[in-house]
């Protein structure tokens, strides 16, 4: 009897260590990569310093002379209009697939935002490149130009010769992908709404759209925060697609029409050409940079989420 | 060692599949197996059971192959014939892994006429060339650390830098940049350039097709009032390396501006990924200009441009043009045959060549050798794939030369 009592607590043991070992795997590989980053980064450090480095707008590979500005910028600022985008959309399909859509149509609707999601990021490249950014650049573009560059101050966003292959081309592409990782998270939490609570609401006679604004949303405002933050990894992090519609080019971009360029396409576009040690050293370096900025994002949004649920 | 260990799993392997299935029954599948060979490598390779069992394809120390075999060994009678089936269909696959392999790593332009080579050498002699494109920078890297038998380089090694690594570097194949344009009415190798314009032309300098300069060497060709859209390589690429050593080499400007490398400060102008990037903006883009690989050019017919060379002629780019750059150049052994293939000397010759080199360890003589049988192979029987993929085979004095200059290094 004891020795079966004995052994039960030995299995237990050996099953939290078997457990334990692979959550501790986790966090070492991650702690691995920030090492490795860093290590590799030493060299690009000591040339530029941090603030030198992300405030440098050079990047020049033959005199050596790197900085992450533009990257930086060309990162931040399609990722923020890909959101911008994605956002009210992903929220609109949300509501409408719990609350509004008629019962039959909901699986189709749903399965086809998850089919969304599970496209390789390489087909929206591609299909960027050959089909949506040359009806940017004809059409689109050009109707945009004429439109808003006459207008003082917003006009300075329009300028430039809209050859489809920009900012604004490769931000709406992002937010297509990113739409159906909010979409779908913020659907879930919605459907956690209790019943009970959207009952009383229509019991004292709120409006449907009452109901949405003031019940389900408010109650599922953590949820929408953290598939936001979600979205927003995936957008920071995009490659395949964004190399093939922003143009690739170093530089600030000030009109939506200007090509720019992302941290992860600048790595995988110059990685393997990166031939003297400060280049190759500058590239793991915005990954670096890169990798922080992620960490941060993920701290600031789980800081929130936990005030959030003490309150 | 490892060939006795070897020797001992054929033995089990042979006891194992002729004790559970019978001598007849394995006979069979190695039919289907051959079967299968024939198809994919259009030669047989094993064509009855001795062959199975002196053949690499047994050889395989795969972890998958060494379980089934202990499954076999020790599990039940029952399962051994369904498991033996299975063992054997999961290493066909794996087959072609097996044998003596030579490893190369580097460039990415020469790829497909390496692998051409690789895939032709291994069926006249059997020994596998295993080339991955991983890039120029990590060829270089690859050798220099001794991980690989040979790297590949797109941008030669400077004398420098090959003594510091103890590498030896010698050309295997001849490449170039062309010029394409995308102008309504302008088809290929009509719009002549010069690479004083065009240096200009890239740096934003010159912007409009209806520049005075441009008509100036173009007369009765209808050039369009139209900006100029420049496109590049966004990527770093062997490419770009010649294609901006071609521009510092003729304007001062552009080497005081820009420089070259392979990748480098863009003044003006956007970039697409790859060959197929530029090509596909430059192809939507009206009125743009941009440059690409020689075979990528050819192969999608796009609109190349006509330049003047060193000589001062006008030529286009093809077979001969190019052939004449590399056998009008002054390749020195003594510099590990650094040399930029641009602006070379010669009336036929196209101004922006550049050939792709091959480097060796000078300290491990074994792989070196394993590695200059391939290329010497190649210098011999290539020539015609070469073509037929569109790459420039080396002229003759230069695969000469080449040769002398592996035996003054003892291999």
């Amino acid at each position: 009897m004891a020795s079966t009592i004995k052994r039960e607590q030995n299995l237990d043991k050996l099953f939290s260590i078997i457990t334990f070992s692979a959550a501790f795997l986790v966090l070492a590989i991650i702690v691995s990569i920030f090492i490795s980053l860093f290590r590799e980064s030493l060299t690009a450090i000591d040339a530029f310093g941090f603030f030198g480095f992300v405030s440098s707008t050079a990047w020049d590979p033959v005199r050596e002379n790197f900085g992450a500005a533009t990257t930086l910028y060309g990162t931040l600022i399609t990722t923020l209009l890909a959101l911008a985008m994605a956002v009210p959309v992903a929220l609109g399909i949300a509501v409408f697939i719990t609350e509004l859509c008629p019962k039959v149509l909901k699986p189709i609707f749903g399965t086809a935002i998850e089919l969304l999601a599970a496209i390789p990021s390489i087909i929206y490249g591609m299909w960027g490149l050959f089909t949506f950014a040359p009806l940017m650049g004809e059409y689109v573009e050009p109707l945009l130009q004429r439109v808003f560059e006459p207008i003082p101050i917003i006009g300075q966003l329009f300028t430039g010769v809209p050859l489809g292959i920009d900012i604004l081309t490769t931000s709406i592409i992002l937010s297509i992908m990113i739409t159906p990782f909010i979409s779908s998270i913020v659907h879930d939490t919605f459907a956690l709404t209790p019943v009970q609570l959207k009952e009383s609401a229509y019991g004292i006679g709120a409006t449907r759209w009452e109901v949405i604004k003031d019940v389900v949303v408010p109650h599922a405002k953590t949820g929408i925060f953290g598939s936001i933050i979600i979205a927003m990894g995936r957008a920071l992090g995009e490659t395949m697609a964004v190399a093939f519609v922003l143009g690739n080019k170093h530089e600030i971009a000030t009109s939506l029409f200007d090509a720019s360029a992302t941290i992860t396409v600048t790595l995988a576009n110059e990685f393997t050409e990166a031939d003297t040690d400060l280049y190759l050293s500058s590239l793991f370096y915005l990954a670096l940079i890169l990798l922080g900025m992620n960490f941060l994002l993920l701290a600031i949004a789980k800081t929130f989420l936990a005030r959030k649920a003490k309150s | 060692m490892i060939k006795g260990r070897l020797q001992l799993e054929q033995t089990a392997f042979c006891y194992l599949a002729v004790t559970s299935l019978g001598f007849d029954t394995v006979n069979r599948m190695i039919n289907v197996v051959t079967l299968k060979q024939k198809i994919r490598h259009s030669s047989p390779r094993y064509s009855s059971i001795s062959h199975l069992f002196n053949s690499p394809f047994i050889t395989l120390k795969h972890p998958l192959f060494i379980l089934c075999a202990k499954i076999i060994r020790y599990g039940g009678n029952i399962m051994k014939k369904q498991l033996f089936v299975l063992a054997l269909l999961l290493l066909l696959p794996i087959s072609s892994f097996a044998g003596s392999t030579v490893n190369g790593a580097g460039a990415s332009f020469p790829y497909p006429v390496y692998s051409g080579w690789a895939f032709k050498y291994q069926k006249d002699t059997g020994i596998k060339i295993n080339y991955q494109s991983i890039g120029s920078g990590g060829g270089v890297r690859q050798i220099s650390n001794r991980t690989v038998d040979f790297g590949a380089s797109d941008a030669p090694v400077k004398p420098d830098d090959l003594k510091a690594k103890g590498l030896l570097q010698f050309p295997a194949i001849i490449g170039g940049v062309v010029p394409i344009v995308n102008i309504k009415g302008i088809g290929s190798a009509q719009l002549n350039l010069t690479g004083d314009v065009m240096s200009r032309i890239f740096l934003g300098k010159i912007t409009n097709w209806s520049d005075p300069e441009i008509v100036e060497l173009n007369p009765g060709l209808k050039l369009p009032d139209a900006n100029i859209s420049v496109i590049q390589r966004s990527d770093g690429s062997g490419t770009t390396a010649i294609f901006t050593n071609y521009l510092a080499e003729i304007s001062k400007d552009w080497l005081a501006i820009v420089g070259a490398g392979k990748s480098v400060k863009w003044p003006v102008g956007i970039g697409g990924k790859g060959n197929e990037g530029v090509s596909n903006y430059v192809k939507r883009i009206k009125n743009s200009i941009g440059y690409v690989e020689f075979a990528y050019a050819k192969q999608n017919k796009l609109a190349d441009v006509v330049l003047q060379n060193w000589a001062g002629e006008y030529v286009s780019a093809s077979f001969d043009s190019f052939k004449a750059a590399a056998a009008g150049a002054k390749w020195e052994q003594s510099k590990g045959y650094y040399l930029w293939l641009i602006n070379a000397p010669g009336k036929a010759s196209w101004p922006i060549a550049g050939a792709s080199f091959i480097l060796l360890a000078k300290d491990r003589n074994d792989s070196s050798r394993q590695a200059i049988k391939f290329y010497n192979w190649a210098f011999d029987n290539g020539d015609e794939m070469a073509t037929r993929l569109v790459y420039v085979p080396l002229p003759q004095n230069l695969k000469d030369d080449i040769r002398s200059y592996w035996k003054a290094n003892g291999l």
